[in-house]
């Protein structure tokens, strides 16, 4: 266990050290708040069902964050140590082969999170966000979709033979889920076609669960959003758990 | 009472990558104490060998015992005890040597303190630098620290001084040495005869998955019946011919003014030197060459083989 906490913190210092992944954890949704937040700023708006642009928006950017960390970094960061070789001279140590994946996970949740509360601090702070659900809920919501997307990552990580691989499946799905999901252009300037493909992206799923949460839902209302990134997680855990590979 | 019990032992150890039989019922076994070195050319079956013994990888055949333990069944239990330098590893890029020594120490139950090894592998100005930015000399020295950072009983070092420059590689050697003065058993790879010449105390020779030969250095060399090589510059228009009937003389080689006389016995030099001598010859920069485990090795691969090693 010592090992493993160990792990890591190492980790999440080796993160914060990596300018690439900690700016789209922790920079890039701070960069869109402000765009939008300079343009639009956050008054109620009929269009937002009497919301303001920002109250929409944040709940829309955690879905993002949970997105990149998921489908990029988990998938590129288990990847790459596999083809360099890491994962290898971990196994030579008497380490869990699991705390080495569990650590990857407690590692990018961590910074997810850490990446959601800067955000919803920059946002109240500078545009008096609006929260009208409850913080457990929203809580639940939140870890669900992280350990989703990032089963999801695992599995990309499992069934791509090299990093460059994994790389480019994460872009491919990445790019239709941050734009036809809602999570950076809101949903409500979608037409209707597009709309109704944002039905088969996984992230608008966790959009519409954490803006739903976000404004009082119960989980309840969500049985959907729920069913599916259940699902997910539990093919992407089966997935990986057959497919992946140490070397 | 542990002296008494190997090390290591291997019988009939064999493992195939589909239709490739890359060990192929090789058997030995490695002393407490001992220096015990694995040569071979490339694709010899070295990785594959020292991985079966380190529970990195499982035999399809025979059986091992290492430490007493069987690698695939206490795979927990020996790695606790054993060092493992890999051939193929690496760490995060972004990892800091000292975070390295320090995460490593944290898996094991009894580790070593970490900061002398530092010093012992000459890195201690480096431990604030990131693994990216260490040199191969450096990489390959933090992962010998790495594998004695649990103060192991046995330690495996797979193409340790591969990529090092001489002096690197010297200053590898006198730790290996030292490594074993502190009473552990090292076994190592290498594909550097010379290597091997120094710094075992057996030497097992593989090529093709299969041993070769497994003997102390010293003993392979004169088993090779030592042929002795006495080079020399003659004048311009020396004629060699002569040479050739002098007793024990073998080979007479004349390339230019450079002639090499290869022979047997212990008299050749005197017998050489006096015909040069008698015959009025002037000479210089006359040397001898002794066969050394380069040549065993290219004997042996060479007999072994079809092609002596490359596949
Ligand atoms: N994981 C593997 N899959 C397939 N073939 C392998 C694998 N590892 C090694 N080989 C093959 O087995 C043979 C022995 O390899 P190896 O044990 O690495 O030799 P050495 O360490 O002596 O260079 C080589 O022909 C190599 O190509
Ligand atoms: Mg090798």
């Amino acid at each position: 266990m010592k090992g493993f906490w160990k792990l890591a913190w190492v980790e999440i210092k080796i993160y914060l050290r990596q300018p690439e992944a900690a700016f789209f954890t922790l920079v890039f949704p701070m960069l869109l708040l402000f765009l939008f937040g300079s343009i639009y700023g956050n008054k109620p708006n009929p269009f937002f069902g009497g919301r303001g642009m920002v109250d929409v928006s944040t709940p829309a950017y955690l879905a993002m964050i949970i997105g990149s960390t998921g489908l990029l970094s988990i998938a590129i960061s288990v990847s790459s140590y596999r083809e360099k070789g890491v994962l290898r001279r971990y196994r030579a140590t008497p380490l869990r082969p699991a705390a080495v994946l569990a650590s990857e996970v407690v590692v990018h949740y961590l910074m997810t999170l850490l990446g959601g509360i800067l955000l919803v601090a920059a946002a109240r702070l500078v545009y008096g966000l609006r929260f009208e659900g409850r913080i457990v809920p929203v809580f639940l919501g939140f870890t669900l979709s992280s350990l989703s997307f990032f089963a999801v990552g695992f599995l990309l990580a499992s069934v791509a033979r090299t990093a460059r691989s994994a790389y480019i499946l994460g872009m491919v799905l990445y790019f239709p889920n941050l734009f036809l999901s809602g999570a950076t252009i809101p949903k409500q300037t979608f037409p209707q076609a597009l709309r109704a493909a944002g039905k088969f992206i996984p992230l608008t799923h966790v959009v519409n669960l954490l803006q739903g949460l976000w404004i009082g839902d119960p989980l309840g209302k969500h049985v959907l959003e729920l069913a599916v990134l259940a699902g997910l997680l539990v093919v992407g855990v089966a997935v990986s758990a057959k497919a992946f590979r140490w070397e | 009472m542990s002296e008494r019990v190997p090390a290591i032992e291997v019988d009939a150890l064999a493992k195939s990558y589909g239709r490739l039989k890359a060990v192929d019922g090789v058997s030995f076994s490695v002393g407490v104490g001992e220096i015990f070195g694995m040569v071979g050319p490339n694709g010899a079956g070295k990785t594959t060998t020292i991985e079966c013994l380190e529970g990195m990888r499982f035999p399809d055949g025979g059986a091992v015992r290492v430490l007493g333990l069987d690698p695939r069944k206490d795979g927990n239990a020996l790695r606790e005890r054993i060092g493992v330098q890999l051939q193929q590893s690496a760490l995060p890029d972004d990892m800091k040597v000292w975070e390295a020594l320090d995460l490593f120490a944290s898996y094991y139950r009894r580790p070593a303190d970490w900061k002398p090894l530092l010093e012992r592998l000459e890195i201690t100005d480096k431990r604030n630098t990131r693994f990216s930015k260490l040199s191969g000399g450096q990489k390959q020295r933090l992962f010998i620290a790495l594998a004695l950072v649990n103060d192991p009983e046995l330690v495996f070092l797979d193409e340790l001084t591969t990529g090092l420059d001489p002096h690197a590689r010297r200053s590898m050697w006198d730790l290996v040495r030292a490594i074993r003065e502190r009473g552990k058993t090292v076994f190592l790879t290498t594909h550097y005869m010379e290597e091997a010449e120094h710094l075992c105390d057996r030497v097992l020779v593989i090529d093709h998955g299969r041993i070769v030969a497994l003997d102390t250095p010293a003993s392979l060399v004169r088993g090779l019946k030592g042929e002795l090589r006495i080079l020399f510059t003659a004048e311009p228009g020396f004629d060699a011919a002569p040479l050739r009937a002098l007793p024990g003389v073998a080979r007479v080689e004349k390339n230019g003014n450079k002639v090499i006389v290869a022979g047997q016995g212990d008299r050749l030099i005197v017998v050489v030197v006096n015909a040069l001598d008698a015959a009025g010859v002037r000479f210089r920069d006359l040397r001898t060459e002794q066969p050394d485990l380069e040549d065993v090795f290219l004997a042996l691969t060479a007999e072994s083989g079809l092609d002596g090693g490359a596949r």
